[in-house]
């Protein structure tokens, strides 16, 4: 590292309530470096670089940048001095053109009119040299997710960033679009600019990163050069502790359980004739970048919407209108890919939400009235048998951490022989621990007998627990290839609609092997 | 200054936030007393001198808490559903014509034992009607009820007024416009003699226990308090949204229109457009002191009482205008919000 570091974050301590998110933290940046700051949800890092930012102010520490300090809690101060920060959600005005995106907050609001013609050629400028390219009059809300991405960038470096943060920046992409990424970000540090890239995905951190931080619990608890360390290093260092994913072992599929023969759903985020069929006993891993059609598919599997067009046939019976109070009772278990907005109400109990989905079984309610003390045991039930950490049926769910939440909503849905489970997202935002855990019942759930529908963006999860995969893209399905042919790469042509050409791959896959 | 939302409440915070406020509001009444020149320590001496302070003090603020229980477990009920019902008022309003209407013609001279619980059930009918129809408008084109549940206000108080004008106007009343007075059988019985206090009460007690039930036990009280704190949670779990809140609407229409069929037949016997002080407003005052608890609504409706009968008694002794009761019920009102507010957000430095 060079004598003086470009960044330097001194002691950063914050307090929320009862929790240290950060504890006495210090980082340094030198000038050129990418720089990874790995750590599992809850470690600290998007609070640790929201104090950098100015979003939020320490209760101890300082920001020191290129040797000057920042005034605490003002992003206009590290705006000024040189900061550009990414966030996981964009912050983007969809209707208006890039160009008007990357210029706002750049001009003084009493100026009468607005110099677009320096602007253009600033962007173009910007854009030019670090190979970002995108159309400045294009308008963002038609832009795709990883243009969008760019655009976020170019507006930090239109604001003369020459230090870069970005907050989980591939979340949203697919493993070709990281890849191109990382390519520019190295060029970009190349060229001078310093980053800092937050993120939980190992291989990506070792792949583009110069230095990793590992931050635990608050505390930044390592230090590594990424050419000194490996995967298996870094996974003990981020969880504490050896954390192995179950495996998935073989199985013999029964009956078809559920099955769609050309369903379509209108809507901008619909589903147009797709094909799939789930049976007994196996899993059907649906693949592909947000927003492409996934939640419709999995409202569809739970029972919330119709189908208008085609068949979609549950357990040998054609779905005649949607219902999820007949879907429960087929015996279909579903988690929501969103597990605050839609898997549990957040201020009400922890027993009130293990049976609000069952309130019709007369083991919970009779003639109208809540059996309360039926309700409390099956959640002290729950609790016990899926091992959520810190809960009691009286407790408000709120107060769960999200891999509890997640166990509860797993815990309610698996606690009877389930013929069907609808798992959508169904570790998103979970970290190691409680990923091997969800896996763990999952594959459990499979192996007495259920069919699995997952409907996932994180590709390991699926080519670890699925045995078939579909990649979902723009509401249609690709056919299904066996989890054991397929590979990242492939996965990746399908995830972009390319499945003629993945299907080669596959083809090619199989005679080198 | 900035707020940062607590990781969880605490009880002891939420059940002190309506002390704290009502502190707050009679603080800042006081200052007003004073700056009408008035000893503030002897004024509040008198409000609850005159609330409580002799026989028919108490009977007064009694009769006054009754319709406001019911209106505020109409606006409570509604708002714990997300369902946001400013139309108290109106709903009052055509509950008391509908009771009148009814007792005074229909089952005129029936015995009480079926004039009394038939009209009390034309005025929840009719509440619930009025209310239905700017549901009604939301599930079906997306209105917001909070502007037409607000505005049917208006619209019932003409019509009921059109009403004691013309087909159910008093003949014997000299013109002036009330309506024709409820037959015998349909008055309530006092529960004190030579007072206004009518058993009125006693069913508004046991409504409030009656909803306390319904949304702690029943299910579609969970249903509903789902419906209302995670619409999205709700219906992934197969509530049916759209039903939950017809019923909800049922409740809390109902309980505005009985508390105006109750007042019709418990206080004054006859409709007139100045039945109600504003009672189906003050309910949702009520409902929010109370934090939308129906048991603290009883303790809500008492405070809203004893402010309105005390400070009617303090201006007769001390010359302080009686609005004083409606400035001190409206800053109670701001101040629970503020109070509730701070029971969820903490001030971060």
């Amino acid at each position: 590292m060079t004598a003086s570091p470009v960044l330097d974050l001194r002691n950063i301590t914050k307090r929320f309530g009862d929790t240290l998110a950060n504890d006495d933290v210090s980082v340094s940046l030198a000038k050129g470096e990418v720089l990874a700051l790995l750590g599992e949800n809850g470690a600290g890092k998007t609070t640790l670089m929201s104090i950098l930012f100015g979003h939020y102010t320490p209760d101890a520490g300082t920001v020191h940048v290129e040797g000057r300090e920042l005034p605490p809690g003002k992003p206009r101060a590290a705006i000024r001095a040189g900061v550009g920060m990414v966030h996981q959600h964009f912050s983007l005005a969809t209707n208006l053109t890039v160009l008007e995106n990357v210029m706002t907050g750049t001009e003084s609001l009493l100026r009468l009119r607005s110099d677009t013609r320096a602007a253009r050629a600033r962007l173009d400028d910007v854009s030019q040299r670090f190979g970002l390219v995108v159309d400045p009059d294009a308008r963002v809300g038609d832009l795709s997710v990883g243009e969008q991405q760019r655009v976020e960038i170019l507006k930090a470096l239109y604001n003369d960033a020459r230090i870069l943060i970005l907050d989980e920046p591939t979340a949203v992409l697919t493993n070709i679009e990281a890849e191109k990424l990382f390519r520019i970000l190295r060029d970009m540090a190349r060229q001078g600019l310093s980053l800092i890239f937050i993120s939980h995905k190992l291989h990506e951190v070792l792949a583009a990163a110069d230095r990793i931080v590992v931050l635990r619990g608050g505390k930044a608890v390592a230090e590594r050069r990424a050419a000194d360390t490996s995967k298996e290093e870094l996974a003990e260092l981020m969880v504490g502790r050896r954390v192995e994913r179950p495996r998935r072992e073989a199985a013999t599929p029964g009956e078809t359980v559920l099955e769609a023969r050309n369903v379509s759903l209108s809507g901008s985020k619909g589903l147009s004739h797709v094909n799939f069929a789930l049976r007994a006993g196996e899993t059907l891993g649906i693949i592909g970048v947000s927003g492409n059609g996934q939640t419709a598919l999995a409202h569809l599997a739970s029972g919330l919407v119709r189908h208008e067009e085609g068949d979609l046939i549950l357990f040998g019976n054609p779905v005649g209108k949607a219902s999820v109070r007949a879907f429960i009772e087929a015996g279909v278990g579903r988690i929501p890919e969103d597990r605050n907005a839609e898997g549990a109400v957040g201020d009400m109990t922890i027993w009130e939400n293990a049976i609000l989905e069952r309130i019709w079984s007369p083991t919970f309610s009779r003639h109208g009235l809540i059996d309360r003390a039926a309700a409390r045991r099956f959640a002290a039930e729950i609790i016990k048998a899926f091992d959520v950490r810190g809960g009691a049926p009286d407790k408000r769910i709120r107060l769960l951490s999200g891999g509890n939440m997640q166990k509860l909503i797993l815990g309610r849905n698996l606690h009877e022989q389930t013929k069907l489970l609808v798992a959508a997202q169904p570790t998103r935002g979970l970290d190691e621990g409680a990923i091997a855990s969800v896996h763990t019942r999952i594959l459990d759930a499979r192996k007495k007998g259920a069919g699995v529908l997952l409907i996932s963006e994180d590709l390991d999860e699926v080519i670890q627990l699925a045995d078939r995969i579909q990649a979902i893209v723009k509401g249609r399905l690709s056919p299904p290839v066996a989890a054991d042919q397929a590979d990242a790469r492939m996965l990746g042509l399908m995830m972009a609609g390319d499945w003629d050409k993945a299907g080669h791959v596959a083809g090619r896959g199989t005679h080198e092997i | 200054m900035r707020f940062e939302r607590r990781a969880h409440r605490p009880l002891i915070l939420v059940l002190l936030a309506p002390v704290f406020a009502l502190g707050a509001a009679l603080a800042i009444a006081g200052v007003l007393i004073m700056l009408a020149g008035a000893p503030v320590a002897e004024a509040f001496g008198q409000i609850l001198n005159g609330a409580f302070g002799s026989r028919l003090g108490i009977s007064e603020t009694l009769t006054r808490a009754t319709p406001l229980i019911f209106t505020g477990l109409a606006a409570a009920v509604a708002f714990r559903a997300r369902l946001w019902n400013i139309g108290g008022e109106g709903q009052f309003y055509m509950g008391a014509i509908a009771a009148a209407a009814l007792a005074s013609g229909a089952i005129a001279g029936w015995p009480p034992l079926i004039a009394i619980p038939g009209a009390m059930f034309a005025g929840a009918l009719a509440g619930t009607v009025t209310l239905l129809l700017p549901l009604g408008l939301r599930l079906r084109f997306g209105v917001d009820e909070v502007v037409t549940s607000l505005l049917l206000n208006f619209v019932a108080l003409l019509f009921v007024s059109m009403l004691i004008e013309g087909p159910l106007k008093d003949p014997l009343a000299f013109g002036w416009p009330q309506s024709v007075p409820v037959s015998e059988g349909a008055e309530l019985p006092k529960l004190l003699a030579r007072t206004r206090l009518h058993a009125g009460l006693l069913i508004a007690l046991a409504a409030a226990l009656l909803v306390h039930f319904v949304q702690s036990r029943t299910r579609f009280g969970m249903q509903s308090r789902a419906a209302g704190l995670n619409a999205a949670a709700a219906r992934f779990a197969g509530v049916p949204l759209g039903m939950t809140l017809i019923k909800v609407a049922c409740m809390s229409g109902g309980l505005a229109g009985l508390a105006g069929a109750i007042e019709v037949m418990g206080v004054k016997g006859y409709v007139t457009t100045d039945l109600s002080p504003g009672y189906g407003y003050a309910g949702i005052i009520v409902a929010m002191l109370a934090n939308l608890h129906p048991i603290g609504v009883v303790a809500a409706a008492l405070f809203v009482a004893v402010m309105f009968v005390g400070a009617d008694s303090m201006s007769r002794v001390m010359d302080i205008p009686s609005y004083i009761a409606d400035v001190t019920v409206a800053l109670s009102l701001l101040t629970m919000l503020l109070s509730l507010f701070f029971t969820q957000y903490r001030i971060s430095r």
